[in-house]
């Protein structure tokens, strides 16, 4: 416990001092945090905020550009190369399996990658040692032959667990489509370890922590959930001991807290980097650095050892680093999740509890990479955005995405009341208290075919198999509303059973097979779950219940019987144009199926929640689903997240925006993601104009209680041309459902798919 | 210039001006026709504005991208109550901007105009009445009181030339601007620049050297003419006059904002 001495505890509130014997924690206001973790009050108790305009910003430094062209080469390569440039296929990637990388040592002010090389892909057998193989055989290569007798023979693996243990009706469900998405053959992701904890605190003060809830708890009576927790602990232990050692190997003493800006980038990017070298979680989001940041690098300002252009350069670089995470997954994963997302989400901005704005200059350098290397879709920013933001933050948020069409935005003022001021985002929209709160990631079940099973008796309208329970089909010629309410609701019964059984499988391999637990490390011993559940279709749904409701829809069968078409007699309200006769049916769902979601027993403990959000995948949904009741054709993707159908919202930018402002956040808190594409000369003539219109319509849209929104501005004629000639659009980056993507990397189903989306040409 | 403008030179289309409200009256008010209404613009004044498109229009302009709003044909009968409730479901998007009014011809409805902008007023929201001026004697000073903005769309400065692109005089435009001009109500200018029509020099020149005498102006935009109304005639059936003329393009934009510039005004 030589280390013991270099950290305070409750009764020294003294500074840390490392091995040189200079304070770590110079000059920074005390609180609670010296006592405890607890970096919330340290960001609270030494944070400056800042409400000036974006005139500070720097260019990019010549080491930046130059580090920066040799990854553009290398991104280059890695598109023409299919898609992955390398793979590792021997070594299992751990914390501390790989040694070294670089891209070019003397140029990199942040190191460390995922593998020895850039651009190479680790090799994650834990979540499925099949689907590890099959991702490399789909770049031609092969998996070592001793790694896999090691997990053919020795080693089970998520994947199998979940199965060994899944129904038939889970089963059926799942290769029907009407559960797709499901986290049993990869990482489920959606965690944030609270990577700053590693640069405040130092590793070897979390691990102090550890061990001294190890022992507190010695004498509790045993239970599973006992025994469990103190294996864990022990396994968090080591994971951080690795991470130790990982850093060591690029040449860092991370035992220690960070002392100065560079060090609290760098350490903070160990913690992150041993995360993406243990899982390949879908999502592996960065959590919210930039104001903590900000504090280190305002020190190291007023001290002198750090100018704007090497604080820039810091961001610049770390950023870089982001971008270039990895994955390697198979086509099926690709079809769902499109363009190689890894969620690298960093959330910016959003207020304090006690009124100030966290927004800082850091939150600012955030943005500028956009600038300084360039529009990409990693890490996903995203803007936590409240009414009493400094305008001057606002308009850069506004000019950015008008000009990147890069930023996605959430309603801070929502979130703040359930979540408080240090939450992060996972993935695309899901919010959690960094480090107190996790979250056991369930994709999401079809609504809309749901509804077409509750026409159908549980039989499915593509297949003819029967998969839900048996129920009475409807013998009608029109639909009625009354009575197809009726049916549907006990459909979503059955849906919500299957659905959460599936997830609680899943959850339970997950953390016997495949835990995360560098990334449990840097959470609180206690902690909050989530289960978080998802549905696709909503608007689809809405819509045939409203043309059901207030047009008549004829029944089509097949020589079976089975309801195979649907043709729509008049007009219907369709959501998506504020009008309450139909956004009532939307909120509806929403709540409906929560409560249905909330009367399942969970895995653990956990806390049932939903989204409304697809990603890429209302493609796929689309494609499993047969015609439904709104006059969707089959196959025809669903709209993304809660957006109205293509084409059928025709009011305008505004009326669209209000009608899936209505969804009840407070039954959908793990978020509700709409996608919205303007052309820029809706948003105004000058540029002044357009700046302030588009604040206008996110202060609006958030008024209004809207959770989340994507800003896309460009023409489409523009994605036309980048489909023709995607040579001549490396860098052109979009926003879908919930994240970014390089557009160029869509398969061409998903380009049309978003060309073919309402674009407002109105504002 | 096209056959088409030849054709209505001169001719003063006769349609009815309803200072008073229409007949068939909804209970609850003033009331109106009106066309259509766009719950988010973003090009009709300042900020992010709900927009409502009055029907009917004395003008009948050779290159109009609105003629569905020349008519009453298919108008609804709406109180001005009943609009204002409507753009007061989007006040969350339209506090930095506001409801402006436009057509057609809006002063063909002077008393719903005014009632529509009072009540506007009252709930807190800024008011834009978008109007080519011809009809500007109708426009009470208590209306005038409640439009804090005047879109004032000037279609040629040549008289001759403003009676053949649009069929009715220019005379009461000049009047109302500088009506305007006295009660210091601000107004921003609109100049359709259509190729082949209104782009001559002395044309551009000599509206800008009035412009540069109003001392309530704003903001000078130049609108460049775009093709984007054809399809409406074809729905509509009407003869399309727009075929003809080519879209201004950035470089006849340029050459006008050049010529406004001559006589001191920046124009957009």
């Amino acid at each position: 416990m030589a280390k013991t001495a270099s950290y305070p505890n409750a009764s020294d509130k003294g500074t840390p001092c490392d091995s040189r014997g200079a304070s770590a924690w110079h000059g920074f206001a005390p609180g609670t945090w010296q006592a405890r973790i607890d970096v919330r009050d340290f960001i609270q108790q030494n944070y400056t905020p800042y409400a000036g305009d974006a005139s500070f910003l720097r260019g990019p430094t010549t080491r930046t550009d130059a580090l920066w062209n040799i990854v553009k080469d290398l991104l280059k390569k890695e598109i023409e190369a299919g898609g992955v440039l390398d793979a590792d296929t021997k070594t299992v990637s751990k914390v501390d399996s790989h040694g070294p990388g670089y891209i070019r040592k003397e140029l990199e002010s942040v190191v460390g990658l995922q593998t020895d090389a850039p651009l190479k892909r680790g090799m994650l057998p834990y979540g499925g040692a099949r689907i590890a193989q099959k991702a490399l055989e789909a770049h031609g290569r092969e998996m070592d032959a001793g790694t896999a007798e090691i997990f053919d023979k020795h080693r089970k693996t998520h994947n199998d667990g979940v199965f060994d243990a899944y129904t038939a009706e889970i089963r059926a469900a799942r290769s029907a489509g009407i559960v797709t998405g499901l986290p049993d053959g990869y990482g489920r992701g959606r965690i944030i370890g609270d990577y700053r904890r590693v640069a405040l605190y130092g590793v070897d003060r979390l691990i102090a922590e550890r061990k001294e809830e190890h022992t507190a708890d010695d004498n509790g009576t045993f239970s599973e959930e006992w025994v469990r927790a103190r294996e864990e602990r022990q396994e968090q232990i080591r994971a951080l001991e690795a991470l130790k050692r990982m850093a060591a190997g690029y040449g860092f003493d991370i035992a220690s807290p960070a002392r100065n800006a560079r060090e609290a980038v760098q350490w903070t990017y160990f913690g992150y980097l041993g995360a993406v070298k243990d899982q390949n979680g879908a999502a592996m989001s960065f959590g919210r650095t930039s104001t903590f940041f900000d504090i280190y690098i305002e020190r190291d300002l007023a001290d002198g050892t750090l100018t704007e252009e090497s604080a820039q350069e810091l961001i610049d670089h770390l950023v870089m680093k982001m971008r270039i995470v990895r994955f390697i997954r198979t086509p099926d994963y690709d079809a769902l999740f499109s363009g190689d997302p890894t969620w690298v989400t960093e959330s910016i901005g959003g207020m304090g509890e006690d009124g100030r704005p966290l927004v800082t200059r850091n939150s600012f350098r955030f943005l500028h990479t956009l600038y300084n290397l360039g529009p990409a879709p990693e890490p996903n920013l995203t803007v936590l955005w409240s009414q009493d933001l400094p305008q001057g933050f606002k308009d850069f948020c506004a000019k950015v995405s008008i000009e990147t069409s890069a930023i996605q935005y959430e309603n801070d003022d929502l979130m703040r009341g359930y979540w408080g001021d240090d939450y992060g985002i996972a993935c695309c929209v899901s919010a959690m208290r960094i480090g107190k709160q996790m979250q056991f990631f369930g994709a999401r079940a079809n609504l809309a075919k749901a509804l077409l099973y509750a026409i159908n008796g549980g039989r499915d309208e593509i297949s003819g198999k029967q998969v839900a329970a048996p129920c009475e089909p409807y013998a009608g010629a029109y639909l009625e509303y009354d009575d197809l309410v009726r049916r549907f609701d006990k459909m979503q019964d059955w849906l919500a059973a299957t659905y959460v059984k599936a997830l609680n499988i899943i959850h339970y391999m997950h953390d016997r097979y495949c835990p995360e637990h560098i990334m449990m490390a840097l959470h609180d011993r206690r902690i909050l779950r989530t289960l978080a559940c998802g549905i696709a279709g909503l608007s689809v749904a809405a819509d045939a219940l409203s043309a059901v409701k207030h047009a008549r829809v004829r029944v089509i069968r097949n020589d079976a019987g089975l309801a195979v078409d649907y043709e729509v007699e008049g007009d219907y309200p369709a959501y998506g144009n504020n009008d309450d006769r139909v956004d009532s049916i939307a909120q509806g769902l929403v709540k409906g199926f929560m409560d249905k979601l909330r009367a399942q027993p969970t895995y653990r403990g956990a806390v049932a929640t939903q989204s409304v959000l697809t990603i890429t995948s209302n493609v796929v949904y689309g494609q499993k689903t047969g015609p439904t009741p709104d006059g969707r054709k089959a196959g025809e993707p669903f709209a993304p997240g809660a957006n109205p159908m293509h084409g059928r919202d025709r009011h305008g930018a505004v009326a669209s925006m209000a009608s899936v402002a209505k969804l009840p956040y407070g039954e959908s808190q793990d978020g509700i993601s709409y996608t919205f594409s303007i052309v820029p000369k809706a948003l105004g003539r000058r540029d002044e104009d357009r700046v302030e219109n588009l604040r206008g319509l996110l202060d609006g849209y958030f008024a209004e209680g809207g959770h989340h929104i994507n800003v896309n501005v460009f023409d489409r004629e523009t994605l036309i041309d980048a489909m023709d000639h995607p040579e001549r659009y490396p860098q052109l980056t979009l926003r879908v459902s919930g994240y970014a993507v390089n557009f160029v990397k869509l398969t061409r189903e998903q380009q049309k798919d978003v060309i073919e989306r309402t674009f407002h040409e109105l504002c | 210039m096209s056959l088409c403008a030849l054709a209505s030179a001169g001719v003063c289309p006769a349609v009815a001006v309803s200072p008073a409200p229409p007949a068939s009256l909804p209970a609850g008010g003033v009331a109106g026709h009106v066309h259509s209404v766009e719950t988010c613009g973003s090009v009709d004044g300042p900020g992010l504005r709900f927009v409502v498109f009055l029907a009917g229009c004395p003008m009948r302009c050779v290159y109009c991208h609105n003629p569905d709003t020349q008519s009453r044909a298919n108008a609804t009968v709406r109180t001005a109550s009943d609009v204002v409730r409507d753009a007061l479901r989007y006040r969350n998007f339209i506090r930095n901007g506001g409801i402006t009014v436009s057509g057609g011809e809006p002063l063909m409805q002077p008393a719903f105009v005014r009632a529509i902008f009072e009540e506007a007023k009252a709930a807190g929201l800024h008011t834009t009445l978008d109007t080519s001026g011809c009809l500007g004697d109708l426009a009470d000073d208590a209306l005038l009181e409640a439009t804090d903005l005047v879109l004032l769309d000037i279609k040629s400065w040549e008289p001759d030339l403003y009676r053949s692109v649009t069929g009715v005089s220019l005379e009461p435009t000049l009047r109302f601007a500088r009506r305007l001009e006295a009660k210091g109500v601000p107004a921003w200018i609109r100049f359709v620049l259509v190729p082949g029509i209104t782009d001559g020099e002395e044309n551009i020149r000599g509206l800008a050297r009035y412009v540069a005498d109003l001392g309530n102006i704003e903001r000078v935009e130049i609108l460049p003419f775009h093709k984007m109304g054809e399809t409406k005639y074809q729905a509509l059936g009407l003869p399309c006059k727009l075929t003809d003329i080519p879209a201004a393009t950035e470089a006849d934009v340029f050459r006008a904002r050049r010529l406004f510039a001559a006589e001191g005004v920046t124009a957009e």
